[in-house]
């Protein structure tokens, strides 16, 4: 039987009114450590400043899942600020066989109907050439899904909804 | 029974609404124009996140508490079913909700609509659902509001869902509306959605048997998620 699905529907320009009390900019669960930034920017080039961007990730375990305080180990939350600009404090995931660390991304903001799937694959790792996401993405757009590094607890990562530097998003 | 037949695969035309709808100005510049990545069958098959039951307080479900006095405007009980696409109940599901105030005013910075702010409605709340897979708000009618998208442009009264599912693929953001609003088939995003059987599962049904006596209407918004990804081997 096919229940029939809701429709998706913007989450609008007021968002933060519902959504802020799980925007703590730090993925739940983790230490912190490691701090990931970036911009997102539309099709003009023009900072978005009403993004709210979701994360999940494994633990270092390589491990979905979880409770800390009721609410869901390696979830994270974060909105861009006036310049457009996130800010997310997490750890590395760990991976299963063959994937390479990465989180997976959802994006929401005013002007999409539904949101955006995509992941940020952390630089420099070994299995970024096995990973089975990763190989299906043409290699001349694969950049958008890599961090770059900055100091050792820094990572940046700016999304782009079009252009000639548009991410790699994913069919949901 | 071959449960791979009810895996969710890409969704029926019209049912969803596109990225890319011209008629909302905002879209423009912000669908992405290159074609999806197909994602190998395995890729999404994690649970969560999920939310455990003291995610949420009692009181976070009722926005008329909150404030010195109750809100200004008609009290709404807005309550509903949360159930995935083979009609199975969601107990526990996180539902987030945000709406403007009575007179069509949210309470946020860039919110310069020219309508009072209520001192005592904030406009946000949230729940989970119960061992059934309902939930129920207590909230007042939002108003409409004017935006800016093409002249004399007015969204319909509507609240704002957001609801974690089985997985991240099963994650709604939505809009509830209220039926016979003549506002509904001017509005851009409720028309984005092109299957008219589809958007008329964004608006509510008055329930007079959750109408509670000399307190509140109340109003049905029963909610469909994506189901969890099924395995090959489920049900095998
Ligand atoms: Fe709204």
């Amino acid at each position: 039987m096919d229940a029939g699905r809701t429709p998706s529907q913007t989450v609008g320009p007021y968002l933060h009114i519902g959504l802020d009390w799980l925007a703590a900019g730090q993925v739940i669960g983790t230490r912190g450590d490691l701090l990931i930034t970036g911009t997102v920017y539309d099709g003009a080039g023009v900072p978005v400043d009403d993004a709210l961007i979701e994360t999940w990730q494994a633990d270092a375990a390589g491990r979905y899942g979880g409770l800390l305080d009721d609410l869901p180990l390696g979830f994270g939350r974060t909105a861009t600020d006036s310049a457009g600009r996130y800010r997310l404090r997490t750890d590395r995931p760990g991976a299963a066989p063959g994937d390479a660390s990465h989180l997976h991304v959802l994006i929401f903001m005013r002007g999409l109907l539904k949101p955006l799937l995509t992941r940020v694959y952390w630089p420099g790792d070994p299995a970024i050439g096995s990973d089975p996401v990763l190989q299906r993405v043409p290699a001349a757009r694969r950049a958008s899904l890599l961090a770059t590094a900055g100091d050792a607890s820094q990572l940046h990562w700016d999304i782009h909804l079009q252009g000639p530097l548009e991410t790699v998003f994913m069919e949901v | 029974m071959n449960d791979k037949a009810h895996a969710p695969g890409p969704v029926d035309a019209g049912t969803q609404p596109p990225y890319l709808y011209a008629p909302y100005v905002s879209t423009r510049l912000r669908a992405p124009t290159r074609p999806l990545l197909p994602l190998p069958e395995d890729a999404m098959t994690t649970v969560g996140p999920l939310f455990g039951p003291h995610a949420v307080q009692r009181r976070d479900s009722d926005l008329t508490l909150g404030g010195a006095a109750p809100p200004i405007g008609e009290r709404l009980i807005v309550c509903g079913s949360v159930r995935d696409d083979r009609g199975r109940p969601l107990p526990g599901a996180l539902v987030e909700l945000w709406q403007a105030n009575a007179a069509g005013r949210y309470r946020h910075a860039r919110d310069d609509h020219d309508a009072p702010l209520d001192p005592n409605f904030t406009g946000c709340g949230r729940a989970l659902t119960d061992s059934a897979g309902q939930y129920r708000f207590v909230t007042i009618r939002p108003g409409a509001y004017p935006w800016r998208n093409h002249p004399n442009a007015w969204r319909p009264a509507h609240i704002h869902f957001s609801l974690f599912g089985a997985g991240l693929l099963s994650r709604l953001v939505t809009q509830m509306y209220f039926p016979g609003d003549p506002l509904l088939p001017l509005d851009p995003v409720f028309m984005s959605t092109a299957d008219a059987r589809a958007r008329e599962r964004l608006t509510a049904h008055f329930d007079p048997h959750a109408t509670v006596e000399a307190y509140a209407l109340a109003f049905r918004f029963d909610i469909v998620l994506r189901g969890a990804q099924a395995t090959p081997f489920e049900g095998a």
